[in-house]
């Protein structure tokens, strides 16, 4: 099995906050890997590293078999940041168009792909209104989108859930999951322990450190709890 | 490809943004003209002189010179009196041969015309002394003495640039459109950059394969235009509107700007990323901005000290200053400007280039 993601010791600091301490853990193809934590534990930072946005202070991290930063390989990544980061006097249309670009989209694909991730998100009577009149909930959907674009082999989605009605968060899975059946991969942050329970590895992430990284099922008899909430809440407990 | 797309989108952006557009071409146009109104109603000065115990000749001559009028006080105190009531600008008090003047001196340009005036009327009052003198002497001697009575003089005045009524606001016109063009690009491309940043849409930006390049050359491109666009405006404006003579190639004068314009860019992008907000760019304005107007020639350079004069060395708007200068007021050639723009080339390579690796901050290749 190729792995998708490597992380290997980690280290990143902010000034004197060691916010990462040692991190390491794939992703294999094919995978879903949740990775889930408490607030300000270093999440969105893994990601950041993982894309060649941050640097590390120490450790190595290997995407789809190369050492990252790497720009050429960012076009084979999908990337949902945890803020909604849209263009807002643009319609939801011209957003995604731009995007399609920037990720170099052949023209002659760009309006398929833009169809097919609208109608995923649910977006398509709002897709040629300005992303200002949108509620957070279509920003957010538009910013899974803009993911989507492209068929990425990875999807990296920091938080991509939040405000999004239940209904539509189901759909959003069942995507998900077809992504994966196509042997594609997603690393995912989420802090919705229900969402939790649907992904392959299950990344525990406290302390600048994972601390468990299994199977939902395997983490819950580990722990000896129900559900992946009460085992977060064991581990938190124990630290 | 993707330059060219990152352009249409700030384009597209930008023409959604109506009082930014507005701010970017009504703005200046409005700052000139009413910059025009100011200078020209104050072209001439009137002064009104109070005068005490005046010699009656030095007194009609100075009551005919053009724009002075001169009223005779019996006292030192109604003419005092009169001065702090503003009804006069300045008092002459003769003493014998001593001339007590003692000005108001609020307004500097009547100060200067009042000692003007008086100077010329004594002179004028001698001569006609002078010679009456002479006529009487050789009455006297029965001498024939030729006086240049018959002859009178004639003085012709030619002007290089502009005619009588050119004023300061035709030197300073030059050196303004430049500092506009200046102000309004460096501010508003870096404060959209900078929103790109606050709202993240950078660093999704940066999660593409995008170079960093493209995003520098699409801000620069978009901007471009539209500072074209707005100099081009500006120039006709201030050469048709407010008919400001152009003795040399009013395109020189515009390519000048828009070299300028496109310093002023890669130097608002530079800046924008040493601010956090919106507000601490507005805080560049007194220490970037506006130093820049003291060095863009309004104020004559050789007056100031020598380590003043050579800060002006390092501002590109001294270079965009002179070149304008010489083509507005004395019709140089752009070709012969070469030191001038190659200087504002310079500064537009070094900036673009420090832009592109200042982006290394957000992305790491
Ligand atoms: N650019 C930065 N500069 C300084 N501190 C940062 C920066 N980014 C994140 N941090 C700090 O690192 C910690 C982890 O942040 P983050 O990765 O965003 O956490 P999470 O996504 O898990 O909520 C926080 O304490 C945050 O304050
Ligand atoms: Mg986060």
């Amino acid at each position: 099995m190729d792995t998708a993601i490597s992380l290997t010791h980690l280290v990143k600091k902010f000034g004197n906050q060691t916010v990462l301490k040692d991190v390491n853990f794939n992703v294999e193809s094919g995978q879903i890997v949740g990775l889930i934590g408490p607030s300000g534990s270093g999440k969105s930072t893994v990601i950041k590293i993982a894309l060649g946005m941050e640097v590390s202070d120490g450790g190595n991290a290997e995407v789809l078999g190369k050492t990252m930063p790497n720009r050429q390989l960012l076009g084979q990544i999908g990337y949902m940041a945890q803020s909604d980061a849209l263009y807002d006097s643009l319609s939801g249309y011209e957003n995604l168009k731009f995007f399609a670009q920037m990720k170099g989209i052949s023209k002659a694909n760009v309006q398929t792909e833009i169809e097919h991730v609208t109608q995923v998100v649910d977006l398509q009577d709002d897709i040629k209104k300005r992303v200002s009149g949108y509620s957070g909930g279509m920003q957010r959907r538009l910013s899974l989108a803009i993911a989507l674009l492209g068929k990425p082999e990875l999807l990296v989605l920091d938080e991509p859930t939040v405000g999004i009605d239940p209904a539509l968060r189901r759909k959003v899975w069942t995507e998900l999951k077809a992504i994966r059946e196509q042997g594609r991969s997603i690393l995912i942050t989420t802090h919705v322990m229900s969402e939790a329970e649907q992904v392959d590895q299950v990344t525990l992430l406290l302390g600048g450190k994972v601390i468990a990284f299994d199977t939902p099922s395997q983490l819950k008899e580990q722990y000896q709890v129900s559900s992946i909430e009460d085992a977060f809440l064991k581990a938190e407990g124990e630290l | 490809m993707r330059t060219l797309a990152i352009m249409n989108r700030v384009i597209k952006e930008l023409l959604r943004d109506k009082r930014t557009l507005a701010l970017m071409f009504l703005a200046p146009i409005l700052i000139l003209f009413m910059l025009k109104l100011m200078f020209d109603t104050n072209s001439t000065t009137n002064v009104t002189i109070a005068t005490v115990d005046l010699d009656g000749g030095i007194r009609t001559e100075l009551n005919d010179a053009k724009h002075v009028s001169a009223k005779d006080y019996t006292s030192l105190k109604s003419a005092k009196a009169a001065l702090k009531d503003e009804k006069v600008d300045a008092i002459v008090k003769q003493n014998g041969s001593t001339y007590d003047i003692t000005y108001a001196n609020t307004d500097s340009s009547k100060t200067t015309a009042t000692k003007m005036a008086f100077k010329n009327a004594v002179t004028t009052n001698s001569i006609t002394q002078m010679k009456s003198t002479i006529a009487l002497l050789a009455k006297q001697s029965g001498a024939r003495v030729q006086t240049a009575n018959g002859a009178t003089m004639q003085v012709h005045n030619h002007y290089n640039y502009g005619d009588a009524d050119t004023g300061f606001f035709a030197k300073i016109i030059p050196l303004l459109i430049g500092f506009f063009v200046f102000f309004f690009v460096f501010l508003i491309p870096g404060m959209a950059l900078l929103k790109e940043r606050s709202t993240g849409t950078l660093d999704r930006l940066l999660a593409t394969p995008v170079k960093r390049s493209e995003i520098v050359f699409g801000y620069m491109l978009s901007y471009g235009i539209l500072a074209i666009i707005q100099t081009a405006i500006i120039v006709v404006v201030a050469v048709w509107l407010l008919d400001i003579e152009v003795v040399g190639n009013i395109f020189s004068v515009m390519f000048v700007n828009i070299i300028l314009a496109f310093v002023a860019l890669a130097f608002g992008i530079l800046m924008s990323t040493f601010a956090r907000s919106e507000f601490q760019m507005m805080q560049f304005i007194p220490i970037i901005v506006m130093p820049q107007i003291f060095f863009s020639g309004i104020i004559p350079l050789d007056s100031m000290a020598t380590w003043v004069q050579s800060i002006a060395y390092i501002l590109p708007i001294k270079y965009a200053g002179d070149a304008q200068s010489q083509i507005i007021l004395h019709g140089n050639s752009i070709f012969n400007l070469g030191l001038d723009i190659g200087v504002l080339l310079i500064f537009i390579i070094v900036l673009t280039t420090l832009n592109i690796v200042g982006m290394k901050r957000y992305r790491k290749a």
